[in-house]
């Protein structure tokens, strides 16, 4: 038995930190997504050196701490002798621009396709949710790559190759929400004093899904970041001399047998970004939307 | 999706490949006119057109759409332009190499998931759960081809223990299945703690309890039996990721299967092939799907009608 009591109102803003203060792994997630969005911003000034200029002779050097290291690179170089800390720092730029610029294009794909099929239903939903059926059938790593064939490669494409993938999930997590939303009391009653669709639409039910939608939009960027490293390290993503984490872990894996750190340290980066973007995702559910899981 | 009749199931199939053919039809069609990369460089324009008329490339769309639909059905699939040879066999020796990655993948997923989710939900709150919990996202925030790369340098190159490329023997295997399972095996751990939680706050495990049955049967045969559901679910879904992970997988180890294949074949727009293996692919997700269905009957006697 649930006994409701009239709860104090606490403005939006202080209960929402009080909420991450109280979590500690929404805190971390918060902390480390802010600084890698920092380094991201901040790259030309806190790269200690031009990533992309080379120096054969000092290719391949040891992290700083270890015999041979030298201090002026503090994670060693590569085999073209760039700076692979500077490296490092330049393709959080790429990751989150890919990542960011990729969910919010899949997220409008989804949130628009939603809309459509939940409102509308009938033939438009099932037309809808029969393709959404077939691209779940195709692994979406299958589907990025053949994607990618039509699209090309570099920065652009990789976007849209990725959200042209990836709107299902969020697609089909808005159609539900819908469907539950329209059978509401305040929706029927909204309909009878003659409110339009349209405005139906953003008036009230769009508000009423935005938690999940956001939620939802939040966890992709994680799944987006992966797949562009993936995409970039099979050599269809980012290509040089653009700088992505993916790519230097392609080349890093040549030098395995005699330079361990060149693909160790880029795959670090990436574990991090995507763990700080879990662990935000993770709170930000919990505190919007405890049902989602 | 549980409970339909495998019939039904399997009718299901058919608009989803249609779909799926108009999906790569489409895809096809958008990259272009093929003929320029598959002519020698010192052939002429005439030579091509000829080669381009050949193949009815300069019809409107619809007529190389018809032209394309009858030949799925009547099983031509075309030529592979890198191999020469019919692509359907090229795609199809691939098949059992991806089938055992891919088999070996679900199975070290299931032998860490298994003990260690049961072992997370016993200890619940306790420091070992939370250090499984750590664990588990730590495992689905690292790239998979990147776990792969670690595995190499450790147990290859720095501890010699097996090989880290090709195959032939089961040593080959253990890297690359290890690869592929992890990942999953974060999200099975989660998942299995979570639902046998929810299941062992039941009435009937409190009256198992209360009728004096040892804990392990009630784990074993109340509580693991239910959470197995959710579980099977889950690798349903997930067995179709872990086909498209396959591709990088086979990719980082040169796995002979068809992941390495598409790689390959998207790097020399190869599309016979691709087109092939993008089907071949999706029958087995949706064959995955099908015996997930009857694997629900065995598991759930409600669905057995």
């Amino acid at each position: 038995m649930q006994i409701s009591l009239p709860l104090p109102r606490i403005p939006r803003l202080p209960r929402l930190l009080r909420s991450l203060l109280s979590n500690k792994a929404g805190l971390a997630g918060v902390a480390i997504v802010a600084a890698i969005a920092v380094t991201a911003l901040l790259a030309d000034h806190l790269a200690p050196l031009d990533p992309l200029r080379r120096n054969l002779s000092l290719k391949l050097l040891p992290p700083a701490w270890l015999e041979g290291g030298n201090p002026r690179h503090l994670l060693g170089t590569d085999s073209q002798g760039r700076d692979l800390l500077s490296r490092i720092i330049f393709g959080a730029r790429t990751s989150l621009t890919v990542g960011l610029a990729a969910v919010a294009l899949s997220s409008l794909i989804g949130l628009s396709l939603g809309l459509l099929a939940g409102m509308a239903g009938g033939r438009v939903d099932a037309l809808i949710m029969r393709v959404i059926d077939a691209m779940l059938a195709i692994p979406t790593m299958l589907f990025m790559l053949v994607v990618a064939l039509v699209a090309g490669t570099g920065l652009v494409p990789l976007v849209v190759v990725i959200a042209a993938t990836n709107w299902v999930g969020c697609a089909r997590i808005v159609r539900a929400d819908v469907l539950s939303v329209k059978e509401m009391d305040y929706i029927a009653a909204a309909r009878s004093i003659g409110a339009r669709p349209l405005g139906l639409i953003l008036r009230h039910i769009l508000p009423n899904i935005l938690s999940s939608f956001v939620v939802v939009s939040t966890m992709n960027v994680g799944t987006v970041i992966l797949a562009e490293s993936s995409l970039s390290f099979l050599g269809f993503g980012i290509q040089p001399p653009e700088i992505s984490w993916g790519q230097m872990l392609s080349e890093g894996r040549q030098y395995l047998a005699t330079s361990w750190w060149v693909a160790t340290f880029p795959g670090i980066a990436i574990t991090l970004t995507v763990l700080g973007v879990i662990l935000l995702g993770d709170w930000l559910r919990d505190h919007l939307d405890p049902r989602l899981d | 999706m549980s409970g339909r009749s495998p019939l039904k199931a399997l009718l299901q199939f058919v608009p989803v490949l249609y779909i799926v053919s108009l999906i790569v039809f489409v895809l096809v069609y958008l990259t272009g006119d093929p003929s320029a990369l598959l002519i020698p460089e010192d052939a002429s324009e005439e030579d091509r057109l000829v080669l381009v008329a050949a193949w009815g490339l300069d019809r409107p769309w619809y007529v190389q759409y018809l032209r394309y639909m009858g030949n799925i059905l009547t099983g031509d699939f075309g030529v592979s332009y890198r191999y020469g040879t019919d692509a359907l066999p090229v795609v199809l020796e691939r098949i059992p190499a991806t089938l055992t990655l891919t088999a070996g993948g679900l199975i070290v997923a299931i032998l860490i998931a298994l003990p260690t989710g049961i072992f997370a939900a016993l200890k619940r709150n306790s420091m070992p759960d939370f250090a499984i919990s750590a664990v588990t996202i730590l495992g689905k925030a690292m790239p998979n081809f990147w776990v792969g790369i670690m595995l190499i340098l450790v147990f290859g190159v720095w501890l010699r223990l097996v090989p880290v490329s090709g195959s032939g023997s089961f040593a080959h295997l253990i890297l690359p299945a290890l690869t592929l399972g992890t990942g999953f095996a974060a999200e099975l751990t989660k998942l299995i703690r979570s639902s046998l939680l929810e299941i062992m706050g039941q009435d009937y495990i409190r009256t198992a309890r209360a009728k004096g049955v040892p804990e392990i049967f009630i784990i074993l045969r109340h509580g693991l039996r239910n959470a197995l559901i959710p579980a099977l679910t889950m690798t349903s879904l997930h067995a179709i990721a872990l086909l498209g992970g396959a591709l990088v997988t086979e990719t980082v180890f040169s796995w002979p299967g068809l992941g390495q294949l598409v790689v390959q074949a998207v790097y020399t727009k190869d599309m016979a092939v691709i087109q092939i293996a993008v089907f071949v692919i999706t029958i087995m997700a949706l064959t995955i799907n099908l015996t997930t269905d009857a694997l629900y009957r065995l598991i759930d006697p409600r669905l057995r009608h």
